[in-house]
């Protein structure tokens, strides 16, 4: 489903009738997607779409079971990567595919080197082709830096780079703001047009409806498997692309309500935390969350929240500092103590942390009570209690399951993180500390863990959300904490924050941030 | 009272290293040449853990792959004793019954590392057990054939020998013994220096080494720009069984003269302790077979050319398996972090598995 304009440039790229079965499902039922020369074209879909199908397909990755994929008209097989790439195709992924340990430029030539002979790399000429890039698209970059020392921003950009010395015309982004401030977000856009307005063509994968908005000049909206629609932005909104993507009404906001806060709950004094490199990387940090309110921490991936959120479920000892708990002095106990004394852990990776994959629903449900009555007696497990209980919860939650005996594995990402949110939500709680709960799940299942997370608030628990996501953090937090390297830099107001004076904060650590009011902690 | 007591002792003590540092400087250019002859199987196992684990395959068969080539070597070159000519040419005493069972000796350790290459790469095995049935089934077949074969056969089908380097050369001041520890050799032994040096600036200046050193880190990056990754890695663990089959060769063909069973006693896992302490760079792994090799030497020049009086007596009366044992000691407080962390490549030792189409 296409719009047809007066006359249209001959597309750059055209995918008829893409379609892709896989057992059980069809991942991509009959999908047309056309992109003409110098247009930045979205693609939109919640996770699970077949957006990501699609892509692969197009990249090689993938072969399709029927459909064609035409390049300037031409009816092309794409049999792999490097085909693709050898066609002008290149795909910037949402995890990037750069080697930390290696150079700008080491990362720019794999695969595609810039020989001196047949053996040896021509590094000058390398060095010379980046800059000129650089310079023709407004980002000198360095090519002798480690790729490891460089801001997840700037990585961005050398995957850019690395798509524009294979000369790509077709460039595919998924999901690239996802991990960059508002600023950052800002500035690959600005790259982004000037490609477009030099002739390549983009296509942008996301789900964040704005941005969809404020970038595209077409958007192609798809729901399991097949195109629900097309739309050019002017002639939309959010809430109309909303109900495309998700095939019902959606409340893109959580009525949060007014919060209640009550007496201190968590109290955190001088924390110092070092990373395993033992290196001080939460250096001193007071912070004191209310019972009844929600705190959320916002701050560009890797300024410490890692290591502060291990530090409060008791993972990571602190080096220095206090922190209380309910007036009781909790510093260094074990993450089993702090469960027994109220405190609930939602973990940004719930596939390393949150759960143990093999095994079954109700296994996982019991992770943090197994060795306790009525699930224990003596050294035996009480089957019969733990199934029940695990119905309770799978009911309660609206985790779907095809029974509680499914391997946790088998289910659908929204529907994991239900299982851990069901076993950490579902008791009285103190504190419940949230690490990017909603990373990478579909719009439904974050409405869910918002509301659910509201009403833990409003039941009388202080909540901490850790996120670097910004837009989670302004939708949800009573007050916004900004952590930069380590540091508390700014408290302020969650229900008037500024989304942009934040950003900056996150970005800067607010040396140069002005118009931020700072709201005692 | 203690630094009275410290004092007195420390007069004697002082003395004693003055002395010890004298006579290491003395014995250098007798010790320099048996340093490099034992660090020479030692480099070239390091050097194959570094072509496997810079691709990210590990590789602990190297000690096996290394027993299978001296085996090999030895055995070939003793069947073709009867119907070839065997009179060494003046070029590293070379006989045409050397050099094919040299080249058997490279070949075989290149199956070896096939079949490591294949439970690893392809079947996705443990590669830590991969390597270990390497090592055992080594040692069995070839001490098994070994009992079989030697019984029946000449013990020796001679072996290369060292280059004489002109005595103008070896006898300047200064310099001379240096010249004596690289040309005084055998022509494996000799190729090391070259081998480390080569394969140093390939592997960070060639597109081979940047390809290789990227599939170790992360392989999906490299897949995603159109490499391909299980090609790579099979190429490299071959390329790196050339190498051990190098050392094992080295073992049976030129240090000594025949086969013994288990002869490698070891050296493949010194090898591999070389490539970490080295922080898997060919450089750093010869630096650090050296110095491995110079615990030896040191122990071998006390036993035949002790030093005169305290010192003597003192050095003597330290046991031959302290020396030993020196490269493991260094090894495991290198491992536990105490000289500053060797980091292996990310993707050391993780089979590869192409992205999942679902």
């Amino acid at each position: 489903m296409t719009i047809e304009t007066a006359s249209p440039p001959a597309p750059a790229l055209e995918m008829r009738g893409i379609t892709k079965r896989y057992p059980g499902v069809v991942a991509n039922d009959h999908i047309d997607l056309e992109v003409r020369p110098g247009e930045i074209h979205a693609l939109l879909g919640e996770n699970g779409a077949g957006k990501t199908t699609l892509m692969n397909i197009l990249y090689g990755l993938a072969r399709p079971d029927e459909g064609e994929i035409l390049l300037d008209g031409r009816p092309v097989t794409i049999t792999g990567p490097s085909d693709a790439i050898a066609r002008g195709i290149s795909m910037v992924h949402q995890h990037f595919m750069l080697v930390p340990v290696l150079s700008v430029a080491e990362n720019i030539l794999l695969g595609e080197e810039t020989m001196a002979n047949p053996v040896f790399l021509d590094r000058r000429e390398a060095r010379r082709r980046i800059l000129e890039l650089g310079r023709r698209f407004h980002f000198e970059i360095e090519p002798d830096a480690r790729v490891s020392t460089l801001s997840v921003g700037w990585q961005q950009r050398v995957e850019i780079l690395k798509a524009l010395y294979r000369q790509a015309r077709i460039l595919v982004l998924d999901e690239p703001t996802a991990v960059l401030t508002p600023q950052e977000t800002e500035e690959i856009f600005a790259v982004l047009r000037r490609l477009a307005a030099e002739g390549h063509s983009i296509v942008f994968i996301s789900h964040k409806l704005y941005e969809v908005l404020e970038i595209a000049d077409r958007i192609t909206v798809i729901r399991r498997g097949r195109v629900v629609g097309s739309r050019i932005p002017s002639e939309t909104n959010e809430d109309d692309l909303a109900e495309l993507m998700v095939g019902r009404e959606v409340q893109l906001t959580v009525d949060r309500g007014a919060s209640h806060p009550a007496e201190v709950a968590l109290r955190i004094e001088g924390l110092r935390v070092a990373d395993d490199r033992g290196s001080e990387v939460v250096r001193g940090i007071d912070l004191d969350v209310r019972a009844g309110e929600i705190l959320g921490i916002a701050g560009v991936a890797g300024n410490g929240q890692d290591e502060l959120v291990e530090a409060l479920i008791g993972l990571r000892r602190p080096a220095a500092g206090r922190i209380t708990l309910a007036g009781h002095d909790v510093t260094g106990h074990s993450p089993r103590q702090l469960n027994e004394a109220g405190v609930a852990f939602v973990p940004a990776d719930r596939h390393r942390f949150g759960l143990v994959l093999p095994f079954d629903v109700s296994d996982n449900l019991v992770l943090t009570s197994y060795y306790r009555s009525p699930f224990a007696r003596g050294i035996l497990r009480n089957d019969a209690a733990i199934e029940t209980a695990a119905k309770e919860t799978v009911a309660a939650f609206d985790i779907r399951t095809p029974s509680v005996h499914a391997q946790m594995s088998t289910l659908s990402g929204g529907n994991q993180q239900k299982v851990v949110v069901g076993r950490e939500f579902g008791r009285d709680l103190r504190l419940l500390v949230l690490d990017q709960p909603t990373r990478g799940l579909d719009v439904g299942s974050i409405e869910f863990i918002h509301r659910r997370t509201i009403a833990k608030r409003d039941a009388g628990t202080a909540v901490l959300l850790v996120s670097a996501e910004l837009d989670e953090i302004l939708e949800l937090s009573d007050r916004i904490a900004v952590m930069y390297r380590g540091e508390i830099v700014a408290v302020v107001d969650g229900p008037t924050a500024d989304k942009n004076a934040i950003g900056l904060l996150m970005a800067t650590g607010g040396r140069a941030a002005a118009g931020v009011e700072q709201v005692p902690a | 009272m203690d630094g009275l007591i410290n004092g007195l002792y420390g007069i004697p003590v002082a003395g004693l290293l003055f002395q010890l540092l004298g006579y290491l400087v003395a014995v250098l250019p007798i010790v320099a040449p048996i340093m490099l002859r034992v660090a020479c199987p030692l480099t070239l196992a390091a050097l194959c853990g570094v072509v496997c684990e810079r691709s990210g395959v590990v590789n602990i068969g190297i000690e096996g792959t290394m027993l299978v080539a001296a085996f090999v070597g030895w055995v070939v070159g003793v069947a073709l004793l009867p119907v070839l000519p065997a009179t060494p040419s003046p070029f590293f005493g070379v006989t045409p019954v050397l050099l094919i069972a040299f080249v058997a000796a490279l070949g075989s350790a290149m199956l070896v590392s096939l079949l490591h290459a294949w439970l690893s790469i392809s079947v996705r095995a443990d590669q830590i057990i991969s390597g270990t049935i390497v090592n055992i089934a080594a040692f069995g077949v070839t001490g098994y054939l070994n009992e079989l074969i030697s019984k029946s056969s000449p013990t020796s089908a001679g072996a290369f020998s060292a280059f004489v380097p002109p005595a103008a050369l070896v006898n300047l001041p200064l310099v001379g013994w240096l010249f004596n520890m690289f040309l005084n050799q055998g022509p494996i032994t000799m190729s090391v220096l070259v081998i480390v040096v080569v394969l140093q600036i390939l592997l960070f200046r060639s597109r081979w080494g940047l390809r290789t050193r990227a599939v170790g880190e992360h392989p999906q990056a490299a897949e995603t720009v159109g490499i391909d990754v299980i090609r790579v890695r099979y190429r490299n663990v071959v390329l790196a069984g050339l190498l051990a089959g190098l050392g094992g060769a080295a073992l049976s063909m030129e240090l000594t003269n025949s086969f013994q069973e288990g002869m490698t006693a070891g050296r493949g896992f010194i090898g591999l302790a070389a490539m970490i302490i080295g922080r898997w760079t060919p450089l750093g792994a010869f630096g650090a077979a050296l110095l491995f090799a110079s615990s030896v030497a040191v122990s071998q020049s006390i036993t035949f050319a002790p030093p005169a009086g305290e010192l003597g007596r003192l050095l003597g009366a330290i046991p031959g398996q302290f020396w030993d044992a020196l490269p493991y000691v260094v090894t495991i407080i290198v491992v536990a972090g105490l000289i500053g962390r060797s980091i292996p490549p990310a993707a050391d030792g993780r089979p590869y598995e192409r992205e999942a189409t679902s």
